[in-house]
């Protein structure tokens, strides 16, 4: 493992707005975003990611001033958003002395984040550990494993949850072992979109965004985006999604009345929250398909019917989302289980409320 | 037919937080309207408005997902265990 970096780069290209100009990388002369041509690691390609505009599915949906916008965070080198806070949260580990040769990284994480801290720690040469239910998709598990991460199950009648309180009893077993980042309850979760999701959307909008809408796993993205913007323009809204009910099939998602509430969530420091049903979102899973080529999760389906409502309610504004990962593993899951004779009636349905 | 049905977490708040109940019925569609007796509400969280299950629940009976059997009309006998487990695990 001698050849391997244990250090972080700087970050890439204009990734970090406060970073002073003598950190950035050579490619950072453009205002623009500009995704990196070269990189000799992967921790230099998360981030950057593409601000695209949904223009077909909203037709003559919503008033003429208005506009969507989704970070597709799918362009990740993990595949997700979860690059950004798995990213920070191992640096500041790294940077308080907490996370060191010879620990193993060990998290409770259902998928998208464990698909991060696996391939993280491959590139940096750390051990990874990881605790998910086993009902999460087959695709997730051989990524994970394709990284060289080892999986504990956990029993899936207990969720998310059972998963959190097997990893600590893990740790408790052997407390010198592990270093875990916590997602729930890292600040530096937060503190990751702070410094890259927002400055982007800040920039990529031309400071035009008057809205931000995210659905809450951690809270990470809508905290640390939310106060981004609001830190650049206070009257931007900040909006989180959350599912309708504490039984639903939005992986990722946390109904948080039900749920072991996160330590960086801070209710407080929304504007609003939107439930959105399951099935809902599944069917704007197709149609975002079928109508702007993109194939997102569930929870990007969950993201955009409120930034859709959001949109409906309002006369001016640019309203930006987040669609946390691309579609691809989770074709084996329920999402697309019987989906071809359901999807239509479903859709207008949903596009009618 | 008693059988004994696993609840998870999310659903336990109709089962005043037992993890296992148990149901009468001779298929699945029977115990799920004898669930609903028992402990009203939880019904809905598992069938939509046609009666079909809910497409991000999983029903397994002993073991198998109803859906490869005869899905809501599938036969259950005295003793089978029934599981209901939701499609996903929530949280990232």
């Amino acid at each position: 493992m001698a050849t391997r970096s244990q250090s972080f780069p700087r970050l890439p290209a204009d990734a970090n707005a406060a970073a002073p100009a003598g950190a950035r990388s050579s490619t950072a002369s453009a205002r623009e975003i500009v995704p990196v041509a070269r990189a000799g690691s992967v921790l230099d390609l998360v981030g950057n990611t593409p601000l695209f505009e949904i223009t077909r599915l909203t037709a003559g949906l919503i008033p003429a001033g208005v506009r969507i916008f989704a970070k597709l965070e799918g362009f990740n080198p993990g595949g997700s958003v979860k690059d950004r806070p798995a990213r920070k949260m191992l640096e500041v580990g790294v940077a308080q002395g907490k996370l060191k040769p010879g620990k193993v990284i060990v998290d409770s994480s259902s998928g998208n984040t464990g698909i991060a801290l696996a391939m993280l720690g491959a590139v940096l040469g750390y051990p990874v550990e990881l605790v998910m239910p086993s009902n999460v998709s087959r695709e997730r598990k051989k990524i994970v494993e394709a990284f060289g991460a080892r999986i504990h199950y956990s029993d899936p009648m207990e969720g998310s949850d059972g998963a959190i309180v097997m990893c600590r009893r893990l740790i408790e077993q052997n407390p010198g072992r592990y270093f875990k980042p916590d997602q729930y309850n890292n600040e530096a979760n937060a503190l990751a979109h702070f410094e890259t999701t927002g400055p982007e959307i800040w920039r990529q909008t031309r400071g035009r965004v008057t809205h931000f809408v995210a659905a809450i796993g951690t809270g990470g993205t809508v905290m640390g985006t939310g106060r981004f913007l609001k830190s650049k323009n206070s009257a931007v809204r900040v909006i989180a999604v959350e599912p309708d009910d504490p039984m639903h099939g939005l992986e990722g998602l946390k109904h948080m009345a039900s749920s072991i509430v996160p330590g960086i969530y801070h209710e407080q420091e929304l504007d609003d929250k939107i439930a959105v049903g399951t099935e809902d979102a599944y069917a704007m899973v197709y149609a975002l398909g079928r109508t702007e080529g993109v194939l997102v999760g569930q929870s990007s389906g969950a993201a955009m019917i409120a930034a859709l409502k959001v949109a409906q309610s309002i006369r001016q504004g640019t309203v930006v989302t987040v669609f946390a990962d691309f579609g691809e593993k989770y074709l084996s899951t329920n999402l697309w289980i019987g989906w071809q004779q359901w999807r239509h009636e479903r859709l207008q349905q949903v596009i009618a409320r | 037919m008693a059988v004994r049905v696993r609840v998870p977490t999310p659903l336990r708040r109709f089962t005043a937080g037992v993890d296992e109940v148990s149901a009468d019925g001779t298929s699945i569609k029977a115990v799920i309207e004898d669930l609903e007796r028992r402990h009203p509400g939880i019904r809905e969280r598992l069938l939509d408005e046609k009666g079909d299950i809910r497409r991000f629940v999983n029903i397994y009976l002993n073991g198998d997902d109803i859906r490869f059997l005869d899905a809501i009309n599938s036969k259950v006998k005295d003793g089978d265990q029934i599981s209901i487990v939701p499609a996903i695990a929530g949280g990232r």
